[in-house]
């Protein structure tokens, strides 16, 4: 009986085509991803059955907490440095290019234009805590909110707005902050939601 | 290293040869790792929105008083602790309109609006039909769609008054009914006293 050879196969398998693979995933998540922007505060967003998804570029969005604090931001960093600049000059004052750079790598801010050099000093880590996050002013007798928003529309005239609030935010900020956008004639804007969870 | 080797064997037959052939798997390796990082790092979801338009300041007063006519108006009135009470026609008549105390569910403001518009939500849900049978193309649905709510005579016109105590989640579900129930026709507009001294009123009957 003549010997059955059976060919001995090479246990390392090819990764050429697995690297390939992985490589091509990589380059596809890098060019559709946006990073989740970090937020001072978190919101609990209502659910509602509205599906209709929000645009991701030129968004200008407006956080309110469940106290009432207001907080802005603005998607594309570049429009947040023109922001600051065109603030400081209605409120008379100069930021430096080291604060605007600063300012223009948070992606929402909440402090009050006068308090904003200060803000700009403190250690990122430290921005977020209770004493530092405090809002922009929005009521009737200092509405600072009116003015960002309105230079950031001169910023970005395509700005469109979005809303994010919590569920338990009481009705009458809500109603300062939309009457404000009506002051500015910004008559369309979105609500930010999540999907309701359907129950059966 | 090479040279070492060469010396080792003491020339016998020249330079070993080494196989052209690099051992990828670390590589990979740090493919994938990257990969998780960006898979956890992004938003995939977009969150969900709905779209608002609210009438400009200026026009709002006389357009809001001409339009709703009190035999389609009604009136939502939003109170604290996830109170809700609804009346029909405006309070112009001069007769305190009566103040009826429902619900967020299913079976309480959606059960009245929807009975209140039934007509023309049998028009949409036939407009609906027909875009999913595909007789019809979206731009045609939409234009459709507009045209029915502009058309419908019989429609409720709903006016959303939110007290200061109420919160936003009951302005968003109010506002999740109206598209539930195919309001073309509502506005969100500042509550008066006298709807605050029904509401006041009516608690107290409650109590």
């Amino acid at each position: 009986m003549p010997k059955v050879k059976v060919p001995r196969k090479s246990t390392t398998v090819d990764m050429t085509a697995m690297c390939d693979v992985a490589f091509l995933l990589l380059t596809f998540f890098m060019l559709t991803s946006n990073f989740v922007a970090k937020e001072p505060i978190v919101v609990a967003v209502p659910s509602s059955i509205s599906e209709i998804k929000i645009e991701e570029r030129d968004m200008a969005t407006v956080l309110i907490d469940n106290e009432g604090k207001v907080f802005f931001g603005l998607d594309a960093q570049g429009d947040r440095r023109e922001l600051l600049a065109n603030l400081g000059k209605v409120y008379s004052i100069n930021f430096t290019e080291k604060e605007l750079t600063e300012f223009s790598k948070i992606g929402m801010s909440g402090v009050p234009i006068t308090k904003m050099q200060d803000f700009l000093k403190l250690p990122p880590e430290q921005r977020d805590a209770k004493e530092a996050a405090i809002g922009i002013p929005a009521d009737s007798i200092d509405n600072q909110f009116k003015y960002w928003m309105k230079t950031a529309k001169q910023v970005n005239p395509k700005l469109r707005i979005a809303i994010k609030s919590d569920s338990k935010t009481p009705y009458k900020v809500i109603k300062k902050v939309m009457g404000t956008l009506q002051d500015l004639r910004e008559n369309r804007y979105n609500l930010i939601t999540s999907l309701e969870q359907v129950k059966n | 290293m090479a040279e070492m080797q060469v010396a080792d064997k003491g020339g016998k037959g020249g330079p070993k040869k080494h196989s052209t052939r690099v051992d990828l798997t670390p590589m990979v390796d740090l493919g994938f790792l990257l990969i998780t990082f960006f898979m956890l790092t992004t938003s995939m979801l977009k969150p969900n929105t709905m779209e608002l338009s609210v009438p400009s300041k200026d026009k709002v007063e006389e357009e809001e008083q001409s339009k709703v006519k009190a035999s389609q108006a009604i009136t939502i009135l939003l109170d604290k602790e996830d109170k809700l009470f609804y009346y029909f026609g405006t309070e112009e008549n001069g007769v305190a309109p009566e103040l009826v105390s429902s619900d967020y569910s299913s079976t309480g403001i959606r059960k009245m609006l929807i009975q209140r518009n039934v007509d023309l939500i049998k028009q949409v849900q036939e407009l609906k039909a027909d875009k999913a049978s595909k007789k019809i193309k979206e731009e045609e649905y939409s234009k459709k769609l507009s045209e029915l709510y502009t058309n419908a005579k019989t429609a409720p016109q709903v006016l959303i008054k939110a007290t200061d105590e109420s919160n936003y989640k009951n302005l968003i579900d109010i506002l999740d009914e109206m598209q539930i129930c195919n309001i073309g026709r509502y506005a969100i507009v500042p509550i008066t006293p006298e709807d605050l001294g029904l509401i006041d009123k009516k608690t107290k009957a409650a109590n």
